[in-house]
């Protein structure tokens, strides 16, 4: 044996399949963590709330949230009206604490440091946890979604679907457009999810981080609110949000639906990559 | 052996074919945080199969190099190369070789001790996932943890958290631990375990560094040693090399002190002393050894009683080079 030999440096093999065990890993404690869990049962209450409130007492066409007088003749709306009212605070908190917590809390645990020196690359790290707040959110809206439906159809039952234009469309037409719906508050949310993964890579406390994100929405909605601003509104965090109005219309715009959607990618596209290069060069000394 | 087969046969072994490079080499290694600078041109050499006691007062950068050999800090200059390959550009494939338990355990407090380190397992692209489940139990059981295993972290006690953190080096196997206080909170029959548990590994092939205060306890296991104060690596080898900076001293027991003077004399001790109340020589050692000395005494004549070699114990030699001080340095 020549040194040539005795130099050869040691490689471990790889084994097929790991990065999509590192994502279910992520996946897995976010869903054994109680915090967690119990976030999402606030959200599923919430339609479940509306529901019976509406049962309980009819509500007249104009009173309240958007969509509510239409609940008694249609359960499908049920779904419209609960994702109008998550999505101004309680969406935005569930999204906020889930990404807030993504590094920081890891940092701040002291986890961190043994995830990478597993080791778990910072790249690899940062892809895992984006799919894993990613899918969290998804999730949080699909609950909603799923519960204003179950609700809406037990409670009211579910019909053809009277479209904001007074066309009818079929139940099954209906469910895809709450299906579009649901996707498009998923994309909104993932840039607000990017940001609170970027905020969470500058700081090892995670509450902050957490605190930090959903003052984003915050100082977002203000901005949105002050006329004077109006200038810069369209490229607001929040202000396309409620946009999914529009699947709700006989005829969907679907060049706008596409370009706000790129608004929120984008903005999930600046935050995660000043995350990867924060990540990068972060020193963990937790 | 071909060169491919050696390849081949490194890849599913491991160590030490590689044998000849160190397990750790630092050239320069520097690190400043704002005007202070916490590890200042260290040059550690860690040789492959050594256990090499690393040890400082608190303060001194031994976890600041820790941190800077596994990637967690970036280097302000220097070089680091572990297992032969530089860090931290050869990270990925260095580090799945080397087991850590860095400024004590962190794992998270709402899984049981199984689910942490499952956790660690499934973000471990080299671990196979087919065996996840045997050496978890098996690093488990090697740290005396089996009964706890199905137990929350929150309710551990300190011990138990030590030791999960070692199981969690231990879910693969390592050619380099770098160990950070492991008997940190153990009682001292975890203590006698955790001593027993690095002699192992080190007969297994594998070289740790392990960080401590408990100096007696390095003197136990070390084979190397360096010591650390203010950023600096003052000392550094082999545990009879940095002892001997205080050398041994030699007590030869004779009623003939005549003789034994004599003869340790010639052997070259210059500062031998009479002792003639206890008839006793004393000499400095130095790179004599103890049995010469006994064959000299024997050879002049005199009737050897006893020969006693004192050595420094490293408390002493860590207190001279660190200071008596209670205070943090910086």
């Amino acid at each position: 044996m020549s040194f040539a030999d005795l130099t050869l440096p040691v490689v471990r093999p790889r084994y097929r399949g790991a990065f999509w065990r590192l994502y279910k890993g992520e996946v897995g404690i976010s869903l054994r963590r109680r915090r967690n869990l119990a976030l999402l049962a606030v959200l599923s209450a919430i339609p479940l709330m509306i529901g019976i409130a509406v049962y309980l007492s009819t509500p007249r066409a104009g009173d309240g949230p958007a969509f509510l007088g239409q609940i008694t003749g249609n359960g499908l709306f049920l779904v419209f009206t609960a994702l109008t009212v998550c999505i101004p605070v309680f969406l935005p908190l569930v999204v906020g604490v889930v990404s807030g917590d993504s590094i920081a809390g890891e940092a701040g645990s002291g986890t961190l440091r043994y995830l990478l020196t597993v080791p778990v690359t910072r790249t690899r790290l940062l892809v895992a946890k984006t799919l894993g707040v990613a899918t969290f959110t998804a999730l949080a809206v699909a609950v909603v979604a799923v519960v204003g439906l179950v609700t809406g159809a037990v409670l009211f039952g579910l019909g053809n679907v009277t479209l904001l234009s007074g066309d009818t469309v079929s139940l099954g037409t209906g469910l895809l457009r709450a299906l579009g719906v649901s996707a498009y508050v998923m994309v909104a949310l993932f840039g607000l999810a990017a940001g609170g993964m970027f905020i969470s890579t500058l700081t090892e406390n995670a509450i902050a981080a957490m605190a930090t994100t959903i003052g984003l929405v915050m100082v977002s909605a203000l901005l949105d609110a002050v006329p004077q601003l109006s200038a810069i509104h369209g490229v607001l965090l929040t202000h396309n949000w409620l946009g999914f109005g529009e699947f709700l219309r006989s005829n969907v715009d679907t060049a706008a639906v596409l370009r706000w959607s790129a608004l929120h990618l984008a903005y999930a596209a600046v935050f995660l990559s000043l995350a990867w290069a924060r990540l990068q060069s972060k020193d963990v000394t937790s | 052996m071909t060169a491919a087969a050696t390849a081949a046969a490194t890849t599913t072994q491991g160590p030490p074919y590689d044998a000849v490079v160190p397990a750790i080499r630092t050239t320069g290694l520097t690190r400043r945080f704002g005007s202070q600078v916490a590890v200042s041109a260290v040059d550690l050499l860690v040789p492959r199969g050594a256990v090499y006691g690393f040890l400082g007062p608190n303060g001194s950068g031994k976890t600041t190099t820790i941190r800077m050999l596994l990637g967690l800090l970036a280097a302000d200059s220097g070089e680091i190369e572990m297992l032969g390959q530089p860090m931290p550009d050869a990270l990925a494939q260095v580090l799945p070789r080397v087991g850590a338990l860095i400024e004590g355990p962190a794992f998270h407090p709402y899984l049981t001790g199984t689910a942490n380190l499952r956790r660690l397992d499934v973000s471990d692209a080299t671990a196979n996932p087919a065996t996840s489940k045997e050496r978890i139990a098996a690093a488990l059981s090697r740290v005396g943890l089996t009964a706890a295993a199905g137990k929350k972290y929150r309710n551990y006690s300190l011990g138990m958290k030590q030791r999960l953190g070692l199981a969690a080096a231990l879910l693969q196997p390592r050619d380099l631990l770098v160990l950070d206080e492991p008997t940190n909170g153990l009682d001292p029959q975890g203590t006698r375990e955790v001593r027993h548990l690095v002699r192992e590994l080190a007969q297994d092939g594998a070289t740790v560094l392990v960080s401590s205060h408990l100096l007696a306890e390095v003197e136990q296991i070390a084979t190397h040693i360096g010591i650390m104060s203010g950023g600096e690596l003052l000392r550094q080898g082999t545990l009879t090399e940095v002892l001997s900076d205080g050398d041994a001293v030699v007590t030869v027991t004779t009623p003939d002190l005549g003789e034994a003077l004599e003869a340790l004399l010639l052997l070259g001790l210059a500062d031998a002393t009479l002792d003639r109340e206890h008839q006793q020589v004393q000499a400095r050692l130095g790179e004599i050894p103890a049995e010469a000395v006994a064959q000299a005494v024997i050879n002049a004549g005199a009737r050897l009683r006893g020969l006693t070699v004192e050595r420094p114990h490293l408390e002493d030699l860590f207190v001279s080079l660190t200071g008596e001080g209670f205070d943090v340095l910086r």
